[in-house]
């Protein structure tokens, strides 16, 4: 593998019924900083069937070049497809860097492609940046410049790891949701579109889709709320999440929950903070009855304001919370709200 | 029918984790379990035993004790183990260790492998993927509901706000998460079986259609730059209060910082 052949920094932008997911621009707004440390420019892959028309969007989030894969095949994800995809794009276009989103259809999809290609993949990362590898000299070891540095947390969050490619190519990273900043929206920028179609031929890979059943919710994305009312296991049960409804409400705040309220079935997955759930970074967050696993601190942890109330004064929660309360939630929640509203209401 | 179920041997972080004074994980104090995940996956291997007939082979790649989870496996009701061990698959990443149990995996028959979706140790939910890339069979990732039909399997396949029903031919690779079931107890019977099971042991030289390059340490493309315990954000104020007064210092603390 000739190192030096490959160039330019390529994001893959995922899209689900002809829609772009956020997850895109964040990838294109890291992937300008890094193009810019390293002198290049940014590319956003764009996947799916009749979705030439998604590529402006992309260009007035910073992409500098589109490539368009476009096939009836495409419709729906589908690991097959899609990997066949972006592994044609990178054998043909040689990225030095590629990222994807650390959702479910890019943790799926980013494996199977390194694993096509022969490439390292660094999963779920929360920082990237341009470096050296060894970051400092060792004696006897060639010290590599402007390689990609990939930060990620693992151990539940309770460790953090900086890692490097520094001998394969594309450095593939899946990134986390919600972690990296968009680059502000020029409306009208126009980026160069290349379309390409490396032929789709199904084979013992291709699954076929019986059915695509969506969940119908009208709530707010948890990752995009300001204030989030988080309930527990202290909770108690689905039907007392009334309280924490009624105090969302109030401050048109919007309900999450931790992996425990999922496990039980009292909330749905969508809703779930933590390492498995959502990564969110609201102003203010509320952990009702959350104990604190570490799996759940690592999802919640960077919100600027956490308040937490829970009877057992010895909760892990307690470690990374601003403003703790020990105490029940069944007394304070609805006091508070109703203490609220009368606030709210005096304005 | 034949399935081949992928399991780790993890540090148990979830439940009785223990912090150090200054916020890291104390490790030592941690016990060690098979990885949730690997073990719904069993389960449901089990399941599809118990209501079509298989023979369920359990195969794990890690050091000499990561034999403590295929006994345990044997007593939930599998009914082979292979352990995967050897000095010079030490320091694998994903890359390496998915090679490896490829590797393992190709001296067995199977229709179906079942691995889990992702070890708490790690997180990258990556190994299962590769695996059927090397094998060259098709994935279906975070199932929630495994069923056979004929020479296909059917299974829900979750993403954020919708799950697809997919059919894929077998053999296929099928990665499965915790919530997918509520993995059983391990049986008096199957306790004894375990102990009386013969392990299998393997190494390097077991492993078919794998060069050198890509396995441990040296077949890793990642490489470890620097690792750190996290230094977690402090703690604030913690207060015990009544209810009126609780309620007072929320609000107050909403109001100086402009909350409401």
């Amino acid at each position: 593998m000739n190192l030096e052949e490959y160039k330019g920094v390529y994001v893959f932008a995922q899209q689900v019924d002809n829609e772009i997911n956020s997850i895109a621009f964040e990838l294109i707004g890291k992937g300008k900083d890094l193009a810019e440390a390293l002198g290049t420019e940014v590319t956003a892959v764009l996947v799916g069937s009749d979705v030439k028309g998604l590529a402006d969007e992309l260009a007035e989030y910073g992409a500098d070049k589109v490539i368009v894969v476009d096939d009836p095949e495409l419709k729906e994800y589908r690991t097959e497809p899609y990997a066949h995809a972006l592994a044609s794009v990178i054998n043909e276009y040689k990225p030095e860097i590629f990222l994807v989103g650390a959702t479910a259809i890019g943790r799926d999809l980013g494996p199977r492609v390194s694993a096509r290609i022969h490439t390292g993949l660094t999963a779920d990362c929360t920082q990237l940046e341009i470096g050296d590898f060894p970051i400092n000299p060792v004696p006897g070891k060639e010290q590599k410049h402007n390689q990609l540095l990939m930060t990620r947390p693992a151990f539940g969050g309770n460790t953090i790891a900086t890692i490097a490619c520094p001998d394969f190519r594309p450095q593939m990273a899946t990134v986390r949701p919600g972690v990296m900043q968009k680059r502000a929206k020029v409306a009208g920028a126009k980026a160069n579109v290349i379309e390409f179609n490396p032929g789709f031929t199904p084979d013992n890979k291709y699954v076929e889709i019986l059915k695509v059943v969506k969940a119908v919710t009208d709530t707010v994305d948890i990752m995009d709320a300001k204030i989030l009312v988080s309930g527990g296991r202290g909770v108690g049960s689905a039907e007392n999440f009334k309280l924490l409804d009624d105090l969302a409400e109030v401050l048109g705040a919007t309900v999450s929950c931790s992996r425990a309220v999922v496990d039980a079935g009292w909330k749905s997955k969508d809703l779930q903070v933590g390492q498995t759930g959502k990564t969110v970074r609201p102003n203010v967050y509320f952990a009702i009855g959350i104990s604190g696993a570490i799996q759940h601190l690592a999802g919640m942890e960077e919100s600027d304001i956490i308040i937490a109330i829970n009877k057992d004064e010895t909760a892990p929660i307690f470690d990374v919370a601003d403003y703790g309360i020990v105490g029940d939630l069944n007394k304070i929640v609805p006091a508070l709200t109703e203490k609220l509203k009368a606030e709210i209401a005096a304005k | 029918m034949k399935i081949v179920v992928c399991i780790k041997q993890v540090p148990d972080t979830k439940g009785g984790v223990k912090f150090n004074p200054d916020g890291t994980l104390d490790r030592a104090a941690m016990m060690t379990i098979m990885n949730p995940d690997d073990k719904a996956g069993l389960e449901a291997a089990l399941r599809l035993k118990d209501q079509y007939g298989a023979e369920v082979t359990v195969i794990t790649m890690g050091l000499p004790k990561a034999e403590d989870v295929l006994r345990e496996a044997i007593a939930m009701g599998a009914d082979k183990g292979i352990l995967v061990t050897d000095r010079v698959l030490g320091g694998a990443d994903t890359w390496a260790t998915s090679q490896t149990l490829a590797g393992a995996i190709r001296n067995l028959e199977y229709d179906l492998i079942i691995t889990g979706r992702q070890a708490i140790d790690g997180d990258t939910a990556q190994v299962g993927p590769q695996i059927s890339e090397h094998l060259n069979i098709p994935v279906i990732s975070y199932a929630q509901k495994i069923e056979i039909d004929g020479d296909s399997v059917i299974v829900e396949r979750q993403y954020d706000d919708r799950y697809h029903v997919l059919k894929a031919k077998m053999p296929c690779l099928i990665t499965a998460l915790a919530e997918l079931n509520e993995p059983r107890y391990m049986t008096p019977g199957g306790i004894f079986d375990a102990c009386e099971a013969e392990i299998t042991v393997w190494g390097r030289a077991n492993l078919v259609d794998v060069d050198d390059s890509n396995l441990g340490l040296k077949g890793s493309p990642t490489q470890i730059a620097k690792a750190s315990d996290k230094v977690r954000k402090g703690a604030g104020e913690k207060v015990t209060l009544d209810t009126a007064e609780a309620v007072d210092y929320i609000v107050g603390k909403m109001k100086e910082k402009h909350v409401i």
